[in-house]
């Protein structure tokens, strides 16, 4: 499994750039290193509304949840989701927030 | 340029042989030609594969474009010491034109991008569709999309819980039978949903196919959610004369189809009166005359299929509307039934575009993760999703044949003094 080195923390991810740790694993600095590959600006408030929701959702759930239900509670339509996650809500938003890839017919 | 390393692959090499195009020859002569590392590196893989019988792709691959939540499919080796250059191996998948029609520049200039920044292997085509690019590393992703989009004016097609890419049979381009202009309607659905078809908001995948007659030759009945199948409400058009060539022998039954045999001189009775599945034709042998009941007929298209010279489609077309195909995963599979038996299709198609729009509306309310919708129509039943979720009325076309078990639900409002009930009211007639 590779491992990537960022502002003194070391992180072992999989090909994709998934977080392999988990929710354990992560951490601020995660976060930072994710936003430099995902092509985020500035990391705001909204990000970090859907990257709660995230996580909140897969600690009570044990899975990420549908895009419709993250659209719900956040209140962001998809759209708006795209605009904060330019790789959108599974490859960009799962990964900042440490969930693990998304698996099936992608 | 590094150096080019060659596996050993006896058991692949053994496909080079027989009279069908190898793709083994096709891969070895492109790769010696432009000495592709991924190509021998992929043969080497399959060898491998080969001698153990199981897949060396490790599950899954999270891979894409900004802006898109798909139309890449990422891969990587579970052998990246023994096969580097396959260390990474993702498909792209390229919106195909309406029936793939294609000028020899366009596939040139493609190929040109793909032999540069691929493995310049293809698959023409998916069988959603898409042109599809075989192999390349996540860094040539975005350079790859940026070429489409800028030089060739070319987009990515669908992947993961959304539309995918919609194809269509060849059409008015070149059939006499198609009773709607596939290509038009292919891509307008297409540019109508783009939003749908790159950004996954649906509980599963969704597919449109297009098909100008029921002979279906995209297969929409199998192979799409909603299938649109052309065809036609008034009466088959006859060309006596012709079918008295056809009973004469001087036209071939089936345009020649079964030519490489034997089977004695055309009978009309036996080939096509006698097969009719409603029974609803009747050749006159004195007045050398055939006639159609064309009220009964289900357009099953075999008599024109037969006698393509001599009968064709009528003049008033539309399309059958069905939905739900799906392979048997999770629930069995099953093809797409009846929703709109007859929709006639002009451009902009908003008829067919509210009921689209409708039936989203509700599988992506309703639909669980990762359910089809013909899974959800099973779920909730076919005369609610017609009559509550769709607004239209049940008729008898809807169904094959009625229900034979009695467990009807009725609605509240529909049986009279409604469900609240007082068990002490029935007492006093029922003492217990």
């Amino acid at each position: 499994m590779p491992t990537v080195e960022y502002k003194g923390k070391t992180f072992e991810v999989d090909e994709d750039g998934f977080l392999q740790g988990g929710l354990d694993a992560w951490c601020m600095e995660w976060v930072e290193y994710v936003k430099e590959q995902e092509g985020i600006q500035e990391l705001t408030e909204e990000h970090w509304k859907v990257i709660k929701v995230l996580q909140d959702y897969f600690k009570k759930n044990g899975v990420a949840p549908m895009v419709r239900i993250l659209s719900k509670v956040t209140g962001y339509p998809l759209k708006k989701i795209y605009e904060l996650f330019p790789s959108g809500p599974g490859k960009g938003a799962c990964k900042m927030a440490g969930l693990p890839k998304p698996t099936g017919c992608v | 340029m590094a150096e080019i390393k060659k596996h050993d692959t006896p058991m692949v090499d053994e496909l080079k042989g027989g009279p069908w195009p190898s793709f083994v020859d096709d891969i070895y002569s492109y790769a010696e030609k432009h000495q592709k590392q991924a190509c021998f590196d992929l043969m080497g893989q399959l060898e491998l594969s080969y001698k153990h019988k199981e897949t060396h792709w490790k599950h899954g691959g999270i891979v894409g474009v900004f802006g898109y939540g798909g139309g890449v499919i990422g891969r990587y080796s579970d052998q990246q010491e023994q096969f580097p250059a396959i260390w990474a191996f993702h498909t792209i998948r390229v919106n195909q034109p309406a029936s793939k029609w294609y000028h020899t520049s366009a596939l040139r200039k493609l190929c040109e991008i793909w032999d540069h920044r691929g493995s310049g292997m293809l698959n023409t085509h998916g069988s959603t569709g898409d042109l599809v690019l075989l192999g390349t590393v996540t860094e040539q992703l975005e350079p790859i999309f940026f070429d489409l989009t800028h030089q060739m004016n070319m987009d990515l097609g669908g992947s993961g819980s959304n539309l995918r890419t919609p194809s269509c049979c060849v059409g008015k381009a070149r059939c006499e039978w198609s009773c709607l202009d596939t290509q038009a309607l292919c891509y307008d659905l297409t540019m109508t949903y783009q939003d749908e078809l790159h950004r996954p908001a649906f509980p599963y995948k969704f597919k449109f196919k297009i098909s100008g007659c029921p002979n279906d030759c995209v297969a929409a009945i199998a192979r799409a959610d909603l299938s649109i199948i052309g065809t036609w409400i008034d009466d088959i058009r006859i060309d006596q004369e012709a079918v008295r060539a056809y009973v004469g022998g001087e036209l071939k039954p089936n345009a020649g189809a079964h030519s490489d045999r034997d089977w004695g001189p055309f009978d009309i009775k036996k080939e096509v009166i006698d097969l009719c599945p409603t029974q609803c034709m009747h050749w006159d042998e004195k007045e050398k005359k055939l006639y159609i009941n064309n009220k009964e007929c289900n357009r099953c298209m075999h008599c024109i299929n037969v006698m393509p010279e001599a009968l064709r489609p009528g003049t008033d077309t539309g399309a059958t509307i069905l939905m739900g195909a799906k392979a048997p995963i999770l629930e069995g599979a099953q093809l797409s039934t009846v929703i709109v038996p007859f929709m006639r299709l002009e451009p902009p198609y908003d008829n067919l575009k509210e009921l689209i729009e409708k039936t989203w509306d509700f599988w992506m309310e309703n639909g669980k993760n990762r359910e089809r919708l013909g899974e959800l129509i099973q779920r909730i039943g076919l005369n609610r999703f017609i009559v509550d979720i769709l607004g239209l009325k049940p008729i008898p076309q809807h169904v094959r044949e009625p229900r034979a078990n009695p467990y009807v639900f009725w609605k509240e409002e529909e049986v009279e003094g409604g469900w609240d009930r007082d068990v002490a009211e029935f007492r006093k007639r029922h003492p217990a």
